[in-house]
Parts: C-alpha cells; sequence; structure tokens
C-alpha cells in the first residue's frame, strides 16, 4: 500500500508541475479548450485516486473542482475570473494535502468548505490563494525528493560509468609501467575511489524492489480465482528484495505465467478441495530471497500437484520422448517434462493460462536472461516451481581461466567445482575417444577445451584443471582446462555477430591490463565440444548405483587384457574405476593377494597367475555397492556391448563365459564369483573380531582406538576376561606377547632387522597388520 | 557528390573505402585471437577501453592472409550495429574527394572484390573501387545467405 501511496504522489507531483504553466496560461486565457482540458484530466485523476486511498478531504475537494470544470468544459459556464481563482486555490490545496502525505503528516489544517463554496457560480472572489501556495513551495522542498528518469538514460549512464571503469583500468597499468610519481599516484588513488563509489551508486540505482513485481499480484490472483469460482489466498514474502530494474521487467511475465497455471490447474476447486480433505481456500505463496548473486523466486500452492505418469505419457504420445527412456526417468526427471514444447497436463485449454503459451515459453524466457526454473511436485499437495535470476545483467563474476597463453573466462554461476585431474577421488578414461571423467563415482563428459577451441596445450592431460560446468537447465559436464587464475567481477558486452557465431561464447571483457578476454557460453561449449547434455544425466545416475539392465542382449562391457594377456571383458557397472598402483603397494597379506589404494586395502584378483612386473601395476576397482575389491589387468582395449550370445563356462570360477566381442572371443569375468570368493568370507564372522588395547596409555584410547574400530575390531582393555583376537601393545611393554600382537613403536626407523614393530603413525602398515589378523581369525 | 573516401591499400590494390564510416585510423599491437571464429575474424583488441574485433580483409575478400606476426598492423577503426571493428589494411593513404557517383563496374572482378564492391568510383588520383565496409565485416558467409 505505501508504494501505491508514493506512486500517487509522484504522480501528482509530476502533474502539479507541468500544470504550473499551464495554470498561469489559463489565468491569462480563461477560455483555452486545452489548458482546461490538462486540469480538469489532473483533478480527475486525483479524485479517482482518493476514493481508492480515502483521503476524504481531497475528494472532496477534486470532486467539486472536477464538478465546476466539467460544467466549463459542456459549455454549460462561462469561465471567469472568480473560477480561476477558486480552482487555483482547490489545485493549491490539493499540493499542500499531497506533500503533507508523503511526509507522512497530517493534513494540513483549515476548512475546505470556503474553497468548495468559491467554485460555485456568483461566488466571491476568494484572497486565500497567494498563501497556500507560499506553503506548498516550502513543503515540496522536504528532503524525500525524488525525480523520475528514463531508464535509458540510466542505461547510458550506467554503459559511461562501466567504460570509465575500464578506462581507470587502462590508466592503472599505464601508471604501473611507468615510474611512479607519488603525486600522480595519490591523485589516481582519489580517482579511483571515487569511481567505484559512483559505480555503486549508479549500480543501487537500477535496482528496484522486487515489490514492485509483487505488488499487482494479489489483485490478479483475486480476479482469476474469483472467474474460476476459486478460492485462493495469497502470501507474499521478501518484497524487500532488490534486483536489477531490467530483471524485474524480464522475469515479470515468467512469474504471471506460472501464478496463472497455479490458480487455474494447481489450487482445485474449493469442493474439490474439501473431499480432499484440504481448507477450501487454496494458499498461494510467492516469496523472494537472495542468495549469493542470485535471487531465488518460489512459486508454491496446495493444490492437486502435478502428475509425472502423465506428463511421461503425453510426452510419449507427442514423440518427444522414447517409451525405453521414460522408465528410466525419476520423478524430478518427469517433472520436468512439463519445460518441454507442447506438452501440458490440463485437461482442456482454458481462456486463463491456456493460451497456446507452456512452460517451455517461461523457461527460455528465463533462461535467456541467465536464469533457472525448477519445478517440484507432490500429487495431492501441491507444486513449487523456482525461478532463479541472476541479479543483473551486466557485470558478472567469472573465473578466469587459461589455455595455452591466451585467458577466457567463464560465468561462475554455471560452475559447480574445480577438481584437479590427478586428484584422488577422479579418473580421466578415453572411451572410444570420448573422454570421461569420474568424480567420486560420477561418470560425467569430459572435454577439453583446447580441443573444442583448436589450441595447442602445453599441459598435459593428467595436470590440467576440470571445472564442472552445469549450464542452465541442469547437466554437468567436466571442462578440462591449463590453469585457473582468478574470479573476477567483469562487465560483460555483447561480442560481434562474427564472434558470437561460434556459439561458444556469451560476450566480451576486458582484463585489468587492457586487453579483451572472451567469455563463454557454458551451454555452446558444451554444444561443440559434442557433449549431449539431454541424454547425460540419465547415464550418470546409471554408474552411481547398480545397473538395472533391460535386457541381456545390451550389456555394457569393459573389454581389457588380463596380465596374463588373456581378453576380457567385465560389466561396466561394477567397475567404481582404474587405479595406478606401484608394484609394493600389491602383497600378500593372511593369506590373500592384497593391494594397498590410497588407504583403502583391498581384496586382489587377477593376479594370481601371473607375474606383476616391477614398475606400475593397473588395477579395477570393482564395488557391489557393499564392499570393494581390485582386478589387476594389463590395458584398457575398449567400451564395448555384449550383443551376443553368452556361451557359459561349465562350471564356476573367475570366467562365466564366453561371447564374440568385436569380432573376436572374450572371457567374461564373473564379478559375483570374485566378490564371493575374496570378500565373501569374513562376512560369514557373527561376531566382530576382539582387540585388546592397554586403557593406562592415553594415546591408544584416543588416538588409535578410532581406527581400530573402524576396522571393524571391537575394543576391550586388560581387565576384561575375554579372549582377544589381537593385541596392540607399546614396543618394549613387557607384557607377554601372544601370537597375534602388533608392537608399535614410537620412532619412524626400526631399530633393528628383527624389529617386526609399526610405527605407530605408519597408518597404511597400521591397517594392513589389522586386516591381516582380522582375516587370519576365521582359519 | 562530395564524399569522403579512405583511400587504403588492401592486398597490394588501392580501394576506397567511405570515410564517414571509419571512426579512426589505428595501429593495433596485441591482438587476441578468437579460437573456432570464421578465418577472417583475426581476433580481438583494445581500443581505449572498447573492444574492437579486428577483420582481415585480405581473408574477406579470399585473398590470401595478412601476417599478422610482426605486430603491429595499421587498421580503420568502423562501427557497424553498435559494435566496433578494426579492419586490417596494408597501408592507410589519404582521404580524398570522391568525383563521382560510384558505378557499377563492368569488367570481372575476382570473387572476393564482387561480393564488397559498392562500384568505381572517380577522384583526383584516377578511378578507385568502393569497397562496402559491412561485406568486409561479414566475409565469406554472406554469400551463402
Amino acid at each position: 500500500m505505501d508504494d501505491l501511496i508514493a506512486d500517487f504522489v509522484a504522480e501528482c507531483r509530476d502533474m502539479l508541475e507541468a500544470l504550473g504553466g499551464e495554470i498561469v496560461a489559463w489565468e491569462a486565457q480563461p477560455d483555452d479548450r486545452t489548458r482546461l482540458d490538462s486540469i480538469f484530466r489532473f483533478v480527475h485523476t486525483v479524485k479517482g485516486n482518493c476514493g481508492f486511498f480515502e483521503f476524504p478531504r481531497l475528494e472532496a475537494l477534486s470532486h467539486a473542482a472536477e464538478d465546476a470544470l466539467a460544467d466549463v468544459r459542456a459549455g454549460r459556464r462561462q469561465p471567469d475570473g472568480a473560477l480561476v481563482s477558486a480552482v487555483l486555490a482547490v489545485i493549491d490545496r490539493i499540493g499542500e494535502m499531497v506533500a503533507a502525505i508523503d511526509a507522512g503528516e497530517d493534513m494540513p489544517g483549515g476548512d475546505d468548505r470556503s474553497l468548495i463554496d468559491a467554485l460555485a457560480p456568483g461566488a466571491e472572489q476568494h484572497s486565500a490563494p497567494a498563501a497556500a501556495a507560499a506553503d506548498v513551495q516550502g513543503k515540496v522542498a522536504s528532503p524525500l525528493r525524488t525525480i523520475r528518469l528514463s531508464v535509458e538514460l540510466l542505461d547510458r549512464v550506467m554503459s559511461t560509468v562501466s567504460d570509465m571503469v575500464l578506462a581507470r583500468n587502462e590508466l592503472a597499468r599505464r601508471l604501473r609501467e611507468s615510474t611512479g610519481d607519488v603525486a600522480v599516484d595519490g591523485a589516481f588513488e582519489r580517482l579511483s575511489a571515487i569511481i567505484a563509489e559512483m559505480r555503486d551508486a549508479i549500480t543501487r540505482t537500477r535496482m528496484q524492489r522486487i515489490e514492485n513485481l509483487f505488488v499487482g499480484l494479489p489483485r490478479m490472483v483475486r480476479d482469476l480465482s474469483a472467474e474460476l469460482g476459486k478460492q485462493v489466498l495469497v502470501d507474499i514474502e521478501g518484497g524487500d528484495v532488490e534486483l536489477d530494474r531490467e530483471m524485474i521487467e524480464m522475469i515479470r511475465d515468467p512469474l504471471t505465467h506460472i501464478i496463472r497455471n497455479s490458480v487455474d490447474h494447481g489450487i482445485e476447486l474449493p469442493a474439490e478441495r474439501l473431499k480432499a480433505g484440504k481448507r477450501e481456500i487454496g494458499i498461494l505463496c510467492v516469496s523472494a530471497r537472495q542468495s549469493g548473486n542470485q535471487i531465488l523466486i518460489d512459486i508454491q500452492d496446495d493444490g492437486r500437484g502435478i502428475d509425472g505418469k502423465k506428463l511421461v505419457e503425453n510426452a510419449i504420445a507427442a514423440g518427444t520422448l522414447d517409451k525405453a527412456d521414460a522408465a528410466q526417468l525419476t520423478s524430478r526427471e518427469q517433472l520436468a517434462l512439463i519445460f518441454e514444447a507442447g506438452l501440458s497436463t490440463a485437461k482442456k485449454v482454458t481462456a486463463i493460462s491456456g493460451r497456446g503459451v507452456g512452460m517451455d515459453v517461461v523457461r527460455s524466457n528465463v533462461e535467456r536472461i541467465g536464469g533457472i526454473v525448477e519445478v517440484d511436485s507432490t500429487p495431492g499437495q501441491g507444486t513449487r516451481m523456482t525461478l532463479r535470476v541472476p541479479l543483473t545483467l551486466t557485470i558478472i563474476p567469472a573465473l578466469t581461466v587459461s589455455i595455452g597463453n591466451q585467458n577466457f573466462a567463464i560465468p561462475r554461476s554455471a560452475i559447480e567445482e574445480i577438481v584437479r585431474a590427478n586428484g584422488e577421488s577422479v579418473t580421466l578414461e578415453q572411451l572410444g575417444g570420448a573422454g570421461v571423467a569420474t568424480i567420486r563415482g560420477r561418470r560425467v563428459p569430459e572435454v577439453s577445451l583446447a580441443e573444442i577451441l583448436g589450441l595447442e596445450s602445453n599441459i598435459g592431460e593428467r595436470d590440467r584443471t576440470l571445472i564442472v560446468l552445469r549450464p542452465a537447465g541442469g547437466d554437468v559436464y567436466a571442462l578440462a582446462v591449463d590453469r585457473i587464475h582468478d574470479h573476477e567481477e567483469l562487465v560483460v558486452k555483447p561480442a560481434a555477430p562474427a564472434v558470437m557465431a561460434t556459439g561458444l561464447y556469451a560476450g566480451t571483457t576486458l582484463a585489468d591490463d587492457g586487453s579483451p578476454i572472451l567469455l563463454f557460453d557454458p551451454a555452446g561449449l558444451a554444444e561443440v565440444g559434442g557433449v549431449k547434455l539431454e541424454a547425460q544425466e540419465r547415464a550418470a545416475r546409471i554408474a552411481e548405483g547398480p545397473v538395472t539392465t533391460t535386457g541381456p542382449k545390451t550389456i555394457p562391457v569393459l573389454l581389457f587384457r588380463g596380465l596374463d594377456g588373456g581378453r576380457r571383458a567385465i560389466r561396466l557397472a561394477v567397475v567404481d574405476r582404474i587405479e595406478e598402483v606401484a608394484r609394493a603397494a600389491v602383497k600378500t597379506a593372511a593369506g590373500q593377494l592384497r593391494v594397498q589404494v590410497g588407504e583403502a586395502i583391498l581384496p586382489l584378483a587377477g593376479a594370481e597367475a601371473a607375474e606383476l612386473g616391477d614398475d606400475k601395476v593397473r588395477v579395477f576397482r570393482l564395488n557391489d555397492g557393499v564392499q570393494e575389491m581390485g582386478y589387476a589387468f594389463r590395458e584398457v582395449i575398449d567400451f564395448a556391448a555384449i550383443d551376443n550370445d553368452v556361451i557359459h563356462a561349465d562350471r564356476p570360477g573367475e570366467v562365466s563365459g564366453v561371447s564374440l566381442i568385436d569380432g573376436e572371443p572374450a572371457e567374461l569375468v564373473d564379478a559375483h564369483w570374485l566378490f564371493a570368493q575374496h570378500v565373501g568370507a569374513p562376512a560369514k564372522a557373527s561376531e566382530p573380531p576382539v582387540c585388546r588395547l592397554p586403557s593406562d596409555d592415553p594415546w591408544m584410547q584416543n588416538m588409535l582406538r578410532p581406527i581400530v574400530e573402524a576396522a571393524g575390531y571391537r575394543v576391550v582393555n586388560e581387565h576384561d576376561d575375554i579372549e582377544a583376537d589381537l593385541v596392540i601393545a607399546p614396543q618394549g611393554e613387557t607384557a607377554e606377547g601372544t601370537e597375534r600382537t602388533i608392537w608399535l613403536r614410537a620412532d619412524p626407523e626400526p631399530t633393528g632387522k628383527k624389529d617386526e614393530s609399526i610405527y605407530r603413525y605408519d597408518r597404511a602398515g597400521l591397517l594392513m597388520a589389522l586386516k591381516s589378523a582380522g582375516a587370519g581369525r576365521g582359519k | 557528390m562530395n564524399e569522403l573516401l579512405l583511400v587504403v591499400t588492401i592486398a597490394g590494390e588501392r580501394v576506397a573505402l567511405p570515410a564517414a564510416s571509419v571512426e579512426a585510423v589505428v595501429e593495433l599491437d596485441t591482438l587476441i585471437p578468437v579460437p573456432r571464429a570464421a578465418p577472417h575474424v583475426a581476433g580481438l583488441s583494445a581500443l581505449r577501453s572498447r573492444v574492437l574485433t579486428v577483420i582481415d580483409c585480405m581473408r574477406s575478400l579470399e585473398l590470401g592472409a595478412t601476417d599478422c606476426s610482426d605486430g603491429i598492423r595499421e587498421a580503420a577503426v568502423v562501427e557497424l550495429d553498435g559494435h566496433h571493428y578494426a579492419l586490417i589494411v596494408d597501408l592507410v593513404e589519404d582521404v580524398v574527394e570522391a568525383l563521382s557517383d560510384p558505378v557499377p563496374m563492368r569488367a570481372a572482378m575476382g570473387p572476393g572484390w564482387e561480393r564488397a564492391s559498392q562500384g568505381m568510383v572517380e577522384t583526383e588520383t584516377g578511378p578507385l573501387l568502393l569497397v562496402d565496409v559491412a561485406a568486409l565485416i561479414a566475409g565469406v558467409e554472406a554469400k551463402a545467405a
């Protein structure tokens, strides 16, 4: 309401200012029709608004003036000096009152009766106006002065300031190059600070409270729901969030559309709501909040929700979705179908939202401004749509990266994470010439920026940095770059059409050193790089969990050569990643070949019958969802699919059968047998092994105990009368050692050749000892 | 017809650009390449905190490529649809007055010149080919469109 009043006050001010000259001219020429009309328009507007705001005195005044002027306009009355004066007095009084409203003061005292009476035909000329006018002049000079500006002018100022920032940057560079003069530097510093302040101020002028967008919603919803025979209560939050003016205009239509949809299709008729056990009044929540450099707008209703299955059916019927693909969709992906063109669950087209403009238009409008629309819905309980939009269009936080010696920028909003290609949780593989990065178990397509751009990169694949990008829309991919540099706020300008035609760039900007930098469009990079964004998310999910194969004919497998030279295949789904370990990391411990990978010690298969060589050993890390094990191999041949019949082996073993893959026979590795053989055994032990730790040793209790417990032991102390499977004691302790005692020494170096103790911070050694002791118990 | 013309040399040939469309003549030093852009886009450069898209006129006219390796090149800065371009030329000579309206060339030219030509104009130093700035910027693709 306050905003509406402020608007009203501003409008009155504008009109009063414009009228200033008209009134004087009218006074000189009372029969000038155009002047009369503009004055009439003013009192008419004031009258209309006053009724709405309940300012009875203003209304009475403006009404009286309007009546008198209407008579003049209709020719029922001749304007004379007395009338002109009376009208002017009324206008002055209105100005006075408007000023008081603006300042939040009480209405100026005094009776308006005499002014109104003066308007009557034949009334005495009134003498008050002059004094009143002087009074108004004083009021207008109140501190809360505002002016109205065209947005174009603001834009021009904004772009000039941007240029100024860039010019300052250039000057800064020149100053750095030349020999420093303290006085010049000082002056430049001051200039810099002023420019920065100016940029802040000008940025703020472009900001507007989102309330301006929300203020019309209750009315719109009221009209809509009345038309549809529904009852809807609108709850608005976060109106004080500020957003770029232009941005507000850009989201007005998408927001309106979503709300129309909610009221029309989401919220049910009162009778239906009662039947469903809800209150008959539906609730529509619209809230805005700022999160980093984004504004989130939630539109939530408690209506019937979106039927994901129905969307899938429609999509299949419309031919936009395969039946096979449809079965794989998660409920979230089903809901996301609402954004595909030509799909709707609405039973019939209505006048409200079914005007041929679908959610696909909403999405493309929001994405055009760098935003995202998300949908979440529970059938029967309601729907939530979330709009995420950037704060402003022109200044974009970005990350600068380089290939060779050229810098580029990537918008930060699209960056999900940054990992090193040689990091622990990252594996890079080439499958059929395409890059696949596995980052913490998630498979994402990997493309090299150098390759997309056709540039030379002198940095090896393993030494690059992977930037995981999520372009507007939701599917991730990894981009390999040589180096990453800085986070910067960049003033982005559109690039020339010849540059935009590449589809790779979103714009250009200038770095602090004055050289141009190209800003990438993450979605464009993916497209040029050949990453299929739509299909990707589904594939990534398959890698995360056990694969649900649709038929035996197409099993994705990894074709490899074993250490013994055999051509084998293993199901891709059980291979978590490929590790390369030193030969020394493979040891026989507790009657079983084991490999140490990072901090994990895994049973190792595939290496029994063969020489390991003395260099590096490559190992598949297999995962059955609970446990892990390793499988040594020589090299990966290819990524393939089994599409031939499998000839099954006669008896169970490491190889379950043979099939033709790419025209040559390959043995299929039986992952189940491997797990049963190598990690299945310890699972049979019902009781956890027991380990005895001295209770009076704080280091053992505080530092060691968690590790021992994590390794699966139950920890007891010397007072417990339980037979321990393992005893851990400090070296030199007199307590008699049992067969299974781990001695710990405080010194990193062993004291002699016979010293079998383990340095107490040799974590891997400790774990190995714990594991072998635990495994030995079963035998 | 007193239109002013900027006489430049492209691929060894003296041609005229409408002087009114040329904002400045600059010497480009740094050139940031634009990977994957059309071949006639030589790169980006900066002029007084503005980004210039640098066009290699020789490539645009399918007359080979300008050698940019020696660093400094002369270029004419023009504005088209709100974007600033720098047209790399061999040499910027002079501004002369056009003594006639452009008349169509009747002799056959190379395909590149054919596309960019706006006709022949008479000047005090003899006839010159008037080159269309927009055609230079559009490059080879414009032919297909």
